[in-house]
């Protein structure tokens, strides 16, 4: 986080009890109250309007899950998901987002259970470091949604009639917003398609 | 970032008023491009007015066209059932633009206004008349492999960087405005500018007016057409060159085409000159060559980009090749 966003947003010493969480961003001016609803729970929040969704999540919630990456769009390691799509969460602006229902890689375990796709990421390799597999994780989840709706790529071959099957090529174009430093992106790949498609092996 | 206000508009005329009373004020879309050049301090609006609540449906016309909200997604727009009928290179050009995340964030109106992606107008430290007017052009003498081949001007170079928008321009496509004066209709081809000494200006919309709806009249031919994009790399990235083509021929005969170029302009490249060879012509390779050469007669290069003539005369010519034999949207 930069020293920049730090003076926007501070995160203030989470009120005693009650179901809502009230974090109160001390602002020397201005600032605007929000609400958030991230993982299923009603958070409210003071900031100002130029706070990222990203730079909410993390400094104003402490869900540092979803990382910031290169904060410009490029390498998805910050995605989302907004109403079930994906989205960067670096180029939104947290006030945009009010009341719409947002997850993030700590709302995908549910019940102490992995989601499928986080076990068959460990099963398949699907990272080194890790920086990027909460973005990675949620893009798939986004992604899979997409293609159960129709949605073309750049690779269909015909976008009249969709995607046929969810072959590796089509995983690798829809999954491009999502860069892996460590090259990991051959087990990313075979996660994905064992979790989405029911195979094992191909 | 520099601080500003924020309003939500629930209604294009409250949002209209907004800004049109409000110093400083700009319309946010998605903000996949506006956000990002706030934080490099490129654009430093005081007040954002938000029209993502605005209109995004998307609905059939009588005869056969398709109006699209402005406030509509990208990707809703490349999904759409109407869309990938009839104007199956929209829905190309759509997918074939940044990526899922950015596309389904990213508005039609927003992608109508984003900015170009020239190296020198995202400095801040290099000279850019479309940045600061009156600096210079460092792309003239610098590096300038991704920018235009035509209709530059020895003030600026830059392309305009959109996919959707060259899908737009072959489809004869209507821009729907709503300002302070009453609404108007633009079309796509006149919407954005050439840069001539003003590159400042990247459109035509008036101070305060609205993108409200996108409006694509009927255009039986486009049922068969395609976009291409040539690019450093296979996905997420910029074109060097990118067609968009629609070709109807009968009886070995080019009846009636569209044909619009990106990645060579300040705009979305409309190629009307190779229109006026190829319709009517016999649908040869020949007579595509010399739509290609006759549109692309004109074009300059630069230090790094001259190569963009040649791969763009190319890929004319294969895409129409690949349309007159039977080809689709694929």
């Amino acid at each position: 986080m930069s020293r920049r966003a730090h003076r926007c947003l501070r995160r203030a010493r989470p009120p005693a009890g009650g179901a809502e969480k009230e974090r109160v961003v001390q602002r020397d001016a201005g600032g605007t109250t929000i609400s958030l609803r991230v993982n299923g729970t009603h958070h409210n929040l003071r900031l100002e309007p130029r706070v990222s969704l990203l730079d909410a999540l993390r400094e104003g919630l402490g869900l540092t899950g979803t990382k910031k990456g290169c904060n410009q769009g490029a390498c998805g390691a910050c995605t989302v998901l907004v109403d079930g799509r994906r989205i960067n969460a670096c180029l939104a602006l947290a006030v945009m987002y009010q009341d719409r229902e947002i997850t993030t890689v700590e709302g995908l375990a549910q019940d102490g259970e992995l989601h499928p796709l986080q076990a068959a990421f460990i099963e398949r390799d699907g990272f080194q470091c890790g920086y990027c597999t909460p973005g990675q994780l949620l893009s798939a989840v986004g992604m899979m949604e997409e293609f159960r709706n129709g949605m073309p790529s750049a690779v269909s071959e015909d976008v009249t009639a969709g995607p046929a099957e969810l072959s590796p090529s089509e995983i690798r174009e829809r999954m491009s917003g999502n860069l892996c430093r460590c090259g990991a992106y051959n087990g990313i790949v075979e996660a994905v398609r064992q979790t989405f498609d029911g195979e094992a092996a191909w | 970032m520099k601080d500003f206000a924020y309003a939500r508009a629930d209604n294009a005329a409250a949002a209209i008023d907004l800004v049109s009373r409000t110093p400083g004020a700009k319309y946010l879309g998605g903000g996949t491009n506006l956000v990002d050049l706030m934080r490099e301090g490129i654009e430093r609006p005081d007040a954002l007015v938000d029209v993502t609540h605005l209109s995004h449906r998307i609905e059939e016309l009588d005869g056969g066209g398709i109006r699209i909200g402005a406030a509509a997604k990208n990707a809703e727009v490349a999904n759409h059932r109407l869309v990938r009928e009839r104007f199956p290179f929209l829905s190309q050009a759509i997918v074939f633009g940044a990526s899922a995340q950015i596309r389904n964030a990213a508005t039609v109106g927003g992608n109508l206004m984003q900015r170009t992606r020239c190296y020198y107008f995202y400095d801040d430290a290099a000279g850019c008349n479309k940045r600061r007017p009156g600096t210079g052009c460092d792309a003239i003498g610098g590096f300038n492999r991704m920018h235009a081949v035509l209709g530059t001007s020895e003030h600026c170079i830059a392309t305009h960087p959109s996919d959707m928008c060259v899908a737009l321009a072959a489809s004869d496509a209507v821009v729907h405005t709503e300002g302070s004066e009453g609404p108007r209709q633009v079309p796509v081809v006149d919407f954005h500018r050439l840069p001539g000494d003003t590159p400042q200006v990247d459109t035509n919309l008036r101070p305060g007016e609205l993108i409200t709806a996108v409006e694509l009249p009927a255009l039986p031919l486009a049922r068969r057409s395609v976009y291409r994009k040539v690019r450093d790399r296979s996905s997420y990235a910029f074109a060097l060159v990118s067609v968009a083509a629609a070709l109807k021929v009968e009886d070995d005969n080019a009846e009636d085409v569209r044909l619009a170029l990106g990645g060579v302009a300040h705009k979305p490249w409309r190629a009307y000159e190779a229109e006026g060879i190829l319709r009517g012509a016999e649908a040869t390779e020949d007579t595509f060559e010399r739509a290609a050469e006759a549109e692309l007669r004109n074009a300059k290069g630069f230090a790094h980009n001259a190569f963009k003539i040649e791969l763009a005369r190319r890929t004319i010519v294969s895409v129409l090749q690949h349309l007159a034999s039977n080809g689709r949207a694929r």
